[in-house]
């Protein structure tokens, strides 16, 4: 069973069209990444899986139910490119508001908190407010409120930006551990090292995904020595 | 479960935001006063000459605020004529005759309170008499200003109501935490009752304090029940929450949400009875009656000046219902554009 199925999905914002034909299969408990110049429609993608964007044609299916579905969104964590954070209150104050959302009861709520804090190494700064973090930290509290609700399938939009080398390694052996829990991850991202742990990647451009494999995959067929030798020669080959 | 979260989350915010805070209760005070110490200043002590009064009533009228002389009534009129005396009571079995200068609004106003009152503490059987005013200058319709008290106080709170509900529900969307709501299971109206409830919450107190500072501090003319009063103040600022979050649809920022003030706010204070219609227009009064605070001012004042119940004023309270019941549904469809589940 495919974990999403993005099927012929086409989208304009006013007479810019942003995805002109889009067909995506992502499996499950795979890390998917997505990869794509600025401006090629990553988030606007991501977003469409997510059911918070209606896309002008075609659709996205999670588990074989179309999005929007409210059902899958209990099963789905999504952290978005700009942190969606209330900044008067603390990190603690925020997750325990999106943790009630999510159905987690009192004391579950409290030690989930907890065990996502430390993942993201923020635990002491649980009472902090969030207009008191730096980017950085803020980046991680997102992280920190998708990974809540222990969901199936995460959707991370360009996760690690402004996030140091160290703790991006830390966090990147959370996603395989939860990964080996099932967990089924989609990242959009820039940084071609990242795109290297994926277990499949798909090329975004022009409205087109111009190559979808593994990383070994898309670098043998483009006979190219690394990921950003192979996504500049597919974006070649295309302009 | 989830609405009490979203009401929990809003009163954390308002914990910690306390210039909004301060903006919802204190600023409405503080205005109210000015206006208070513009219109009203030391309340102005009438003197009134009565005419064959019977002395309990003399005294009583004596306690109130105002000079009282005993006059006959040759001198009483030559008295009203100089303005030496603002009124003359007149009084026989039957009637009470109460003759008014009249060119002042404010003295037509504090004589008719002094009056009114007296009437109150006479007890029901004596104030059974009905005063019969008449106005040497002008006429009843200059008491004007008993008008403004009751008007002030709908149009403060739904004015700050407006403002800062529709900021805060703008930023929820520009700060991108509404697309992060919408990506979680909650229902579009499960949001919009959460926000309706946390600031109805909020509101509630502030409509308490607004309205009890203007009658029991400022001494606001209050002839009615509190709680009709305090149900009113209520409902507007419910209208003006519904209407501020539904406008903030269609604000890209926190000044665009402030350009809706001249649009939305201001014409409803030229409608709202703060001036008089009357002579207009059937078109143009008819541009108040889709303006929330007209039906607000004008059952404030049926509470607070004419002491009515609550058959003057019960279509104006389903009316305001209806408003922000209207505004709330739109709101609840307003999301739509963000997610159509
Ligand atoms: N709400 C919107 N209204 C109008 N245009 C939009 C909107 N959102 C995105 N766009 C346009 O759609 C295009 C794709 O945007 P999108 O955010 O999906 O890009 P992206 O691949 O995520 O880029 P980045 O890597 O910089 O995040 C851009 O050209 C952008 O201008
Ligand atoms: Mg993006």
């Amino acid at each position: 069973m495919d974990m999403v199925h993005v099927k012929d999905v086409a989208h304009s914002f006013g007479r810019e069209e942003v995805l002109k034909e889009v067909n995506l299969s992502i499996q499950e408990g795979e890390i998917f990444g997505l990869l794509g110049p600025s401006g090629a429609g990553k988030t606007t993608l991501v977003k469409m899986i997510v059911g918070i964007l209606e896309a002008d044609q075609g659709e996205a299916w999670v588990k074989d139910v179309k999005m929007p579905s409210l059902e899958q969104m209990k099963v789905l964590g999504y952290m978005a490119q700009s942190d969606a954070l209330y900044n008067e209150l603390s990190a603690r104050e925020n997750l325990d508001f999106f943790g009630s959302i999510y159905g987690l009861r009192t004391k579950k709520r409290k030690q989930r908190i907890e065990e996502v804090m430390n993942i993201v190494d923020l635990y002491d700064h649980l009472d902090k407010p969030v207009q008191k973090y730096s980017g950085g930290m803020k980046r991680r509290l997102s992280l920190a409120a998708a990974l809540l609700h222990e969901p199936d399938l995460l959707i991370l939009d360009e996760p690690t930006v402004g996030i140091d080398p160290i703790l991006r390694q830390s966090i990147w052996n959370e996603l395989k551990r939860w990964q080996q829990n099932g967990t089924t991850i989609i990242v959009t991202t820039h940084v071609m090292d990242e795109a290297g742990k994926c277990d499949r990647l798909a090329m975004l451009r022009d409205g087109y995904v111009i190559a979808t494999g593994s990383p070994k995959e898309l670098r043998e067929k483009s006979h190219t020595e690394t990921i950003e030798e192979a996504f500049l020669a597919y974006g070649g080959e295309k302009g | 479960m989830n609405i009490r979260a979203l009401i929990i989350r809003i009163l954390r915010q308002f914990r910690r935001d306390k210039r909004s805070m301060a903006l919802m209760i204190v600023a409405p005070l503080l205005v109210l006063t000015l206006m208070w110490l513009v219109f009203d200043g030391d309340r102005y002590e009438p003197e009134i000459a009565v005419v064959d009064v019977p002395s309990p009533y003399v005294q009583v009228l004596e306690k109130q605020d105002a000079v009282i002389k005993e006059m006959s009534e040759v001198e009483a009129m030559n008295a009203l004529q100089g303005v030496e005396v603002d009124a003359m009571i007149k009084m026989d079995q039957q009637s009470m005759q109460v003759a008014l200068e009249g060119s002042d609004p404010s003295t037509n106003s504090a004589v008719k309170m002094t009056i009114q009152q007296a009437m109150k503490e006479l007890g029901p059987q004596k104030s059974q008499l009905e005063p019969a005013f008449t106005y040497i200058h002008g006429s009843e319709d200059l008491g004007l200003f008993d008008n403004v008290g009751p008007v002030l106080i709908g149009f403060f709170v739904f004015f700050f109501v407006f403002i800062i509900g529709g900021v805060s529900f703008l930023r929820e969307r520009t700060q991108g935490t509404l697309e992060r709501l919408l990506s979680t299971p909650l229902r579009r109206w499960e949001i919009v009752t959460g926000y309706v409830l946390g600031f109805g919450l909020f509101t509630l107190i502030q409509s308490f304090i607004i309205a009890a500072y203007s009658i029991y501090v400022l001494g606001m003319w209050m002839d009615g029940s509190f709680w009709y009063v305090l149900l009113i103040t209520f409902l507007l600022a419910m209208t003006a929450l519904t209407l501020g979050t539904l406008l903030s649809a269609y604000a890209n920022n926190e000044f665009q949400m402030i350009q809706f003030i001249p649009l939305v706010i201001v014409p409803q204070v030229f409608f709202s009875g703060l001036f008089n219609l009357d002579a207009l227009a059937g078109w143009v009064q008819a541009i108040g009656k889709v303006m929330p605070l007209t039906y607000g001012a004008n059952a404030l004042r049926n509470i607070m000046i004419r002491g009515k119940g609550i058959e003057s004023f019960q279509s104006d309270i389903l009316i305001l219902i209806g408003f922000a019941f209207l505004f709330f549904f739109l709101n609840i469809v307003a999301l739509k554009k963000h997610r159509k589940l």
